[in-house]
């Protein structure tokens, strides 16, 4: 802000000094006579400087083309030279160039100028969002076992957001397959009787399809079934194992 | 061990019976006093000479095997032995006659002290394996060899081990028949056996031969009972879909129509003593499982229970058809409950300590083996018995792997079950004291046995 008011102030004091030398001068001469009378040379027009496209990815082409007229000699830069008059050239520069045509005729200079933008080539395209995997596919990866205490059908605290997970996957297959079936399967350990845990493996189904239910998965695409302890995920007898092979899984019905 | 507790049992006499035995073991299948029996080691000529070695430790194992009869070991018999009816010589020896066998007393007076001899001879006859066998009474007030003859028969088999095997039992039976034992001859056991690659149900005789495959559903296939008219077989199967229950024909291998209502499961038949009607456990009403009955065909079902509890395994009384256990969730861990075949009257008669599961009736209606976690870990079960009124028990199995599904024998006085040790689980017989303990099964995993009544 400063420095722009000093410049002004420059400014004005020069032009008072040109000024007051001009009021020292002598008086003027006499006009000399006017110029004869013939008719001026026309001043070269350019009609028309553009390229199409304007915008290209590198490798690409464009085209410049031009119109002019009343002049001697046109020009273009960028290593493009002498052209004629009307005309077209393809280019593909490697990065954003300014053409500058010159038309130089008897009634002097014109010039135009046109730019080619170059952008830069759009990365690979990505890879399609998860929302394409099939019901299949979600029910695999995104929809997990529940476990649970010996003798317990009901669902433990720890295992409240799997349910939660569950019921999201759960719905996400049946708005895109409302036929698709779900086999909600009960297991125990091995340590029961085989009798009691076919009915307690039937009570841990009920119990995480209730759930579901009440977390919004219609009922009507779960199906429940008990394997009791016949199909065990490992049979060392620790207390690991046993407490993996206590769940409920999920697989695809019919 | 065994010989040396028989020897002093004998020696000491009866009144020590009792403080011979193991202190768990009540007086639920022994009987004091039960008669003693001599049995002779069978000779055999030409082609059936191989084959007594097999017969005669068969016959010893039954009779040892039964609570009916003590038998006189061999080591105490005298040096010579009657081997036909025509050998024996009548009357008392006198004293100036050594004992050579030959008469009945030589039997009777001590060191044997047998209250009965057996005795016969193999031999093959147009390529059959033949035994002629005898049972006398040892009784010297009995004044002819005539009126001390029981019976004396003649047993024709194959000519090969199944063949002496069999002949021995049947010796055997035709003895503990004498004495009211009811014969295992033409009994069988069905289990569940994984050796096709899948569990399926399988049928051999009750001595652990002739075993074979009788589903083919290439699914899951468990929890096998039986009819007591011998002929048919309840079970389990995935093959539909779901746990849904198959009544099949023992012999043929026939499906009988039965309506499976609609559930999520429906498992665990037991017949009524006539074969007509069964109870069963179901998930129809949607909640735990719960006991309903119905006729043999599944048709006119209706619920028995209402617990709110997971109710496993009826087994009806076979003695009076009017009353039954099962396994209920009803007091948390699962315990066995006694109560009507209308479901009520109901009774806990387990001490309600650890998992007691399994229960399996006698053939006389008063008691129950089951398999109890008594003094475990969860899963380690053995083999109990207990008099269902004044439910004292009894341990038959201990520290010797996971025991459990106990089925009687129709003679009461042997239990078949399923021993895990290790990663094998076969199948086992053992006298219904706890004694004899023998596996009747070797290959693959074999596990629920139930003993089948003789076809009727």
């Amino acid at each position: 802000m400063t420095k722009r008011r000093a410049s002004l102030t420059l400014a004005t004091a020069l032009t008072l000094v040109i000024a007051a030398g001009c009021h020292k001068k002598a008086a003027p001469p006499p006009p000399p006579p006017p110029p004869p009378a013939q008719p001026p040379a026309a001043k070269p027009t350019i009609n028309f400087f553009t390229a199409e496209p304007s915008t290209i990815t590198s490798g690409q082409f464009a085209t410049l083309r031009w119109s002019v007229t009343d002049a001697t000699t046109v020009e273009i830069d960028n290593g493009i030279g002498q052209v004629s008059p009307n005309g077209r050239r393809a280019v593909n520069p490697t990065a954003t160039t300014q053409y500058t045509l010159t038309a130089t005729g008897a009634g002097g200079t014109a010039s135009a100028q046109t730019t080619v933008t170059v952008s830069t080539p759009p990365p690979p395209a990505a890879p399609p969002p998860q929302s394409s995997a099939t019901p299949t596919e979600i029910l695999s990866q995104q929809v997990h076992d529940i476990h649970f205490d010996y003798n317990k059908s009901d669902v433990r605290g720890s295992e409240q957001p799997i349910v939660q997970e569950d019921a999201s996957a759960l719905k996400q297959i049946f708005a895109m397959d409302p036929g698709f079936v779900v086999m909600v399967e009960g297991n125990c350990d091995e340590r029961g009787s085989a009798e009691y845990n076919l009915a307690l493996g039937d009570r841990r189904a009920s119990s995480i399809k209730n759930a579901l239910v009440n977390l919004g998965v219609p009922a009507s695409n779960l199906k429940t079934i008990s394997y009791g302890e016949e199909r065990p995920l490992c049979t060392e007898s620790t207390q690991e194992c046993w407490s993996r092979n206590r769940r409920v899984h999920f697989s695809a019905g019919q | 061990m065994r010989l040396l507790a028989t020897l002093s049992l004998i020696l000491s006499g009866a009144g020590l019976l009792a403080a011979q035995q193991p202190p768990q073991i009540t007086g639920v299948i022994t009987h004091p006093g039960k008669p003693l029996i001599a049995v002779t080691a069978f000779r055999g000529a030409g082609a059936a000479a191989p084959l007594m070695d097999l017969f005669n430790q068969t016959v010893m194992s039954d009779l040892q095997g039964s609570p009916l009869v003590n038998f006189v070991p061999r080591t105490l018999y005298p040096t010579q032995v009657p081997q036909t009816s025509t050998d024996l010589i009548a009357g008392v020896k006198t004293a100036n006659q050594a004992a050579n066998g030959l008469r009945l007393t030589d039997w009777s007076l001590p060191p044997t002290s047998a209250g009965y001899l057996g005795f016969g001879y193999g031999a093959e006859d147009h390529g059959m394996f033949v035994i002629f066998g005898w049972f006398y009474t040892a009784d010297p007030h009995i004044p002819t060899l005539q009126q001390a003859q029981v019976f004396g028969r003649v047993y024709t088999a194959s000519l090969d081990k199944a063949g002496a095997v069999d002949a021995a039992h049947r010796y055997a039976a035709d003895i503990l028949a004498v004495f009211g034992g009811k014969s295992l001859v033409g009994t069988r056991i069905v289990f569940v056996s994984n050796r096709s690659g899948h569990k399926e149900i399988w049928v051999m005789n009750w001595d652990g031969t002739n075993q074979k495959q009788l589903t083919h559903y290439g699914s899951i296939s468990v929890f096998p009972s039986s009819s007591p008219d011998g002929r048919f077989v309840a079970f389990t199967t995935y093959a539909p879909g779901y746990p849904a229950i198959r009544i099949i024909s023992i012999d043929t291998g026939r499906q009988l129509p039965f309506y499976n209502q609609r559930a999520s499961m429906n498992a665990f038949v037991t017949f009524t003593p006539d074969s007509k009607h069964v109870i069963y456990s179901s998930t129809a009403a949607g909640g735990p499982a719960q006991l309903y009955m119905a006729n043999i065909d599944g048709s006119n079902f209706h619920r028995i229970t209402a617990s709110g509890a997971i109710e496993v395994e009826p087994k009806i009384n076979p003695k009076t058809g009017t009353d039954m256990v099962d396994v209920s969730g009803r007091g948390g861990l699962p315990q066995i409950y006694h109560m009507n075949l209308e479901g009520a009257n109901v009774q806990r008669i387990t001490a309600g300590t650890g998992e007691a599961v399994n229960p399996a009736w006698s053939p006389d209606g008063e008691h129950i083996a089951f398999a109890w976690t008594k003094g475990f870990e969860p899963g380690n079960y053995n083999i109990f018995i207990m008099d269902v009124v004044s439910q004292q028990t009894t341990q038959l199995t201990s520290h010797e792997g996971r025991n459990e599904n106990p089925s009687w024998a129709p003679d009461g006085a042997h239990i078949v079950y399923a021993s895990k040790r290790g990663r094998s689980s076969q199948i086992w017989v053992m006298n219904a004291d706890g004694t004899g303990k023998h596996p009747l099964t070797h290959a693959g995993n074999n596990e629920e046995p139930v003993w089948v009544n003789a076809e009727k």
